[in-house]
């Protein structure tokens, strides 16, 4: 293996970097129409009266759409629908009803000559909207559901924790988090008669076509989704958005093609939101350290109705041993913008919360936290009882431990000073599950040399493009520029889409696939078995015979279709994917500010297809965690349920001068069980509990436990500094 | 964004008399807080004039004084060696303020002169008298860290977030003004008003007046002085709290001190309390704590901003401390 694995670089990359890539909102179609979301300013309400005469006769504007005036739309949702994928339901039925179900959902449409005019007229619009006083904005005020299938429970937890030696139980919250991608959500819509062309900014382009002909009632053959680029989704663009709808709407009423571009603030209220949590961690450990009971219990919100909810557990059952153990999930149904999945969902906050009390356990146990974590890792899957299949946690915390320097920790809280900056060492374990669904993908192997891979799988900047290209050029014994990577594109093969941390691995197999049904044929073509086959620099060479590809295709191309689907791998094994963070931080002891002085983070996550891509991956994860940790939080004002800080001015993300430097340990691990590739996905695993680094690393500098996230400088001045 | 008519002017009269004699006409110089809030219809002109090419960008030591032109970029005036070497708080207030592109473009005048950040008055449809005057205000009983904690009315909570003005007003710095009936000079510390029932009107400018530039009196210079800001993240952020202190100190006594606190009011708010009780003083750690919680003294919270108070006590003590050089 020369190429697979190896640090190559995006081969988009000249492109974006020069300007030249086209996003969705970027598209210059003839006679293009621009349209502004008009949104509603009450939580829940029914809207009474539309005044648009001042709108529709504002300068350039061609169509203003409300539910009155817009035909109805059937909604004949199909199943099953992708497990990261929130049910859309009403929300993608846009201008259908007079009914208001959070503040900021979309209820008009201003569509004109251009995106200034849309914008003045969006502004000109006026509504009345009569309240429903019995909106719920609060999700500490209602009272929540319960679903039994998201409660569990064996042994006895209660009784672990009367008979504990040591034992946690602390309470976490995190707040509402923004997936804010850089490019913010539009579409382009465009109607060739009954055929609609959509250009978007999406994750999950088969689905996205589902969504999207089963929010139009038409067949899903008449869609096609074009996204050959998308300025990072993060969770927020696996499925349509309302934008997407109003823009095919609009596009149809009008008869020319329609451009609906969200403002920054839209896309914080009218995609979707990272549900707030509240979380009780119970640990119960013997004398020596070893845990008998784990308790994991969360409150989250929705909208009422909703199907997805934060699944804030979803790794509890495997990280720890513990034969008493309880979960829960509690939903509290909301007027506020829809929760949805934002980057690594369940985990990021999950595993957060629940590493933070582990740091609390380490140290009531009088333990080494990575000692702690070592000797409660588990054998087996410690719920179902069933083996993992790869599993490097232990090895992730020793590298990492080496490479940091934590054996420099001292134990002791704020027993560092420099000057007046109080320092500490933090770390957390980092776990996410594993999965490889569905994907298909083309691979053409052409007479003159070259082959071109083909699937509607996207590139959310992940690197997929790269990745694609280099799994079909080891496999073809191709070099790099031999290989072109077509995505994003529905008239394609249906790939995995991103999401989940899935896309490598799915629709990687699948390229993977095809290129070996391809591998087959040339064997076949040279009367030799595939596995004594060797294809390299355009030469296939079987026994002692090197016959140049081109002479074997003899004018002909070879074109081949790969497809994977999910097998009875994914319940007979646990498949994961592990890590260890450090950080060391230093909070300065008059303003309570904290700094990240340095990050590591050591990962196994299978075969590494691309140790560049990869690394940026786990770079975008912990800085994530660095704002997770001490910044990010989605605020709702407490009448109304609105966003307030629903700009990048005001929702606090990480900026470069609060990210110091990151570095990153990737672990060499095969794992036999997720694909023919050994890889496992990890575009989330980055996430997954590096805000407890930060916040275990600030409790050593200060002695502060802020169970509060964000741990911002009021929280921890207010913690005794 | 409402339609406007714009006009680039080349001479100051020019300017002067389009902003007297034409209501609703607004001055545009870096565009970086004017451009916004015309695309999000909160600015609704009638008229823009464009006067960046008036002669107001030059930074020169004069006599008596610093004078820095209304135009000088952001990035200028904090690079300029004298400005960094003789104000040191206002080259530290300038590195403080948003990133480095937008100080690129900002000016001097078009900082001074920047609308609030309140999360009410910016979201173009919250109730809001500054900006709807008669709607009422959104933000008093709302959620907004940046409300203001003195000076406030039942009308306005709406904070000043200018680092450079807090600087400013520490150093009794003066605007120079051109307007329909003349030159005159403002004091900083008067510039801003509070909001009162009027908030709304946020300046002492009348119609056509422009800003030419700042005066930064020479014995600014020999004051012992510091700002400081706190904030979530390490940069691009208006100031959650800031503090500027200057310090006139005669054989190891205070004779005159000036306390002006950033992102809690209306305007830049000179901190009184602190002020009387550091003269005639020896500055150490324990009189800067003191003063710090001085400063605190009469602020009341609203809309969830309590925690800003402790978190003023520990500003201003911070800067006093790095005023004077304590460790």
């Amino acid at each position: 293996m020369t190429i697979v694995g190896s640090a190559v670089s995006r081969v988009d990359g000249p492109a974006k970097v020069t300007g030249t890539a086209v996003y969705a909102a970027d598209f210059a179609l003839a006679d293009l129409a621009h349209a502004a979301l008009v949104q509603a300013t009450v939580p829940r309400g029914r809207i009474h009266t539309i005044h648009t005469a001042e709108a529709e006769a504002a300068p350039g504007v061609r169509a203003v759409l409300t539910h009155e005036n817009t035909r109805p739309l059937p909604w004949a949702p199909r199943d099953p629908r992708p497990g990261v994928d929130p049910k859309a339901g009403e929300r993608l039925h846009v201008l259908q009803t007079d009914e208001v179900f959070y503040n900021g959902q979309p209820v008009a449409l201003v569509v004109a000559e251009t995106y200034e005019q849309a914008c003045h007229g969006a502004l000109a619009l006026q509504f009345e909207i009569e309240r429903d006083e019995g909106s719920a904005v609060d999700p500490e005020a209602v009272e929540p559901e319960a679903p039994d299938d998201q409660q569990s429970s064996m042994g006895d937890l209660d009784a672990a924790m009367r008979d504990a030696v040591h034992s946690v139980d602390v309470t976490y919250t995190t707040p509402g988090h923004s997936s804010a991608p850089m490019e913010p959500h539009a579409s382009i819509a465009d109607w060739d008669g009954d055929r609609l062309t959509l250009r978007g900014s999406y994750q999950m382009l088969k689905f996205n076509r589902n969504e999207l002909a089963d929010s139009l009632g038409i067949d899903p053959s008449n869609v096609r989704i074009l996204s050959p680029y998308v300025g990072g989704g993060f969770g927020s663009k696996l499925g349509i958005a309302p934008e997407a709808v109003a823009a095919a709407l609009a596009a149809r009423q009008l008869g020319r093609p329609v451009s609906v571009a969200m403002s920054r603030p839209q896309v914080f209220e009218t995609t979707m939101r990272r549900s707030e949590t509240r979380q009780r961690v119970r640990l119960a450990a013997g004398g020596d350290g070893r845990l008998t009971g784990i308790g994991h219990e969360a409150l989250v919100s929705s909208l009422p109705g909703e199907a997805f909810s934060e699944p804030v557990t979803q790794a509890t059952p495997f990280m720890y041993r513990g034969d008493n153990r309880t979960t829960g999930l509690r939903i509290a149904r909301v007027n506020r913008t829809c929760a949805g999945s934002v980057r690594a969902p369940g985990e990021a906050v999950g595993v957060t919360a629940f590493e933070n009390a582990m740091d609390e356990m380490a140290e009531k146990a009088g333990l080494d936290p990575v000692a702690f974590r070592k000797i409660n890792i588990p054998a087996e899957d410690p719920s179902q009882h069933i083996p993992f299949s790869s599993h490097k946690l232990a090895e992730a915390l020793d590298e990492g431990a080496r490479a940091f320097g934590w054996d420099k920790r001292r134990a002791e809280p704020r027993s560092v000073r420099d000057g007046e900056w109080l320092v500490g060492m933090g770390m957390a374990s980092a776990f996410r599950v594993n999965m490889v669904v569905e994907a298909e993908a083309r691979v053409r192997l052409n007479p003159d040399g070259t082959a071109e891979v083909e699937t509607d799988m996207t590139d959310i900047g992940t690197g997929s493009y790269a990745v694609l290209s280099q799994i079909a050029c080891e496999m073809l014994g191709l070099p790099a520029d031999r290989v072109t990577t077509r995505l994003g594109d529905t008239e394609l093969p249906p790939g995995s889409g991103s999401g989940g941390s899935f896309g490598a691995s799915s629709s990687g197999t699948a390229v993977f696939l095809a290129c070996e049904e391809i591998r087959g044929r040339i064997a076949e073509a040279l009367g030799c078995a595939e596995g004594d086959l060797t294809l390299k620099d355009g030469v296939a060479v079987a026994g002692n015979r090197a016959t140049p590809l081109a002479e074997v295709l003899g004018g002909r191309c070879l074109e081949a279709e790969g497809h994977v689907e999910p097998g009875e791998t994914s319940s007979a094994v646990r498949q994961a994917t592990y890590g260890a963070y450090f950080a060391e931080v230093a909070v300065n002891a008059v303003t309570g500010e904290t700094r990240v002085r340095r990050m590591l983070g050591a990962f196994a996550a299978g075969r590494i297809l691309n140790r560049k891509t990869a690394r940026s991956q786990f770079l975008g994860g912990m800085t994530w965690g660095i704002g997770m940790a001490l910044t990010e939080a989605l605020l709702h004002d407490p009448r109304h349920g609105q966003i307030v800080n629903h700009d990048l001015a005001e929702y606090h993300v990480a900026v470069n001068a609060d990210v110091p430097q990151i570095d990153v340990l990737l672990l060499d691990e095969r794992d036999d069980w997720s694909n023919p590739m050994q890889t496992k996905g990890l575009g989330e695993l980055g996430v997954c509990g590096a805000a407890a680094a930060v916040t275990n690393a600030l409790y050593n500098a200060t002695g502060v436990r802020v169970r509060d996230y964000p741990a911002t400088l009021d929280k921890v001045l207010a913690g005794g500094l | 964004m409402q339609p406007f008519a714009y006009r680039k002017v080349r001479d100051v009269a020019a300017a002067v008399d389009h902003g007297a004699r034409e209501p609703n006409t607004v001055f545009l110089a870096g565009g970086t807080d004017l451009v916004q809030l015309l695309q999000d219809g909160i600015a609704r002109p009638d008229g823009v004039v464009d006067i960046g090419d008036l002669p107001f960008a030059s930074i020169a030591s004069t006599i008596d004084g610093f004078r820095i032109g209304a135009l000088a970029r952001l990035s200028e005036v904090a690079d300029h060696p004298q400005v960094r070497a003789r104000l040191p708080a206002v080259a530290a207030a300038l590195d403080e303020t948003a990133s480095p592109m937008v100080r690129n473009m900002a000016t001097i005048g078009g900082n001074l002169l920047q609308r609030t950040r309140c999360l009410y008055f910016r979201d173009g449809v919250s109730p809001c008298e500054k900006r709807d005057p008669g709607t009422g205000c959104g933000a008093r009983r709302g959620r907004d860290v940046q409300a203001a904690l003195f000076g406030a009315s039942e009308a306005c909570v709406a904070t000043d977030p200018s680092d450079l003005a807090v600087a400013l007003v520490a150093l009794d710095a003066e605007a120079l003004v051109v307007g329909p009936s003349g030159e005159r000079s403002i004091p900083i510390e008067r510039l801003h008003r509070l909001p009162g029932e009027t908030p709304w009107i946020e300046t002492d400018l009348a119609p056509g007046e422009v800003i030419s530039a700042v005066f930064v009196p020479r014995d600014a210079a020999g004051r012992a002085q510091a700002y400081t800001k706190l904030r979530h993240r390490a940069s691009f952020e208006w100031p959650l709290v800031s503090a500027c202190v200057s310090l006139a100190v005669v054989d190891g006594i205070i004779e005159d001190a000036r306390v002006a606190l950033g992102g809690v009011a209306h305007k830049p708010w000179r901190a009184e309390p602190a002020e009387r009780l550091l003269i005639g003083r020896t500055l150490d750690a324990a009189l800067a704590r003191e003063a710090g919680e001085a400063a605190t003294e009469g602020a009341r919270p609203v809309a969830g901003n309590a925690a800003k108070i402790p978190l003023l006590a520990r500003v201003v003590a911070r800067a006093l401390a790095d005023a004077g050089g304590l460790p």
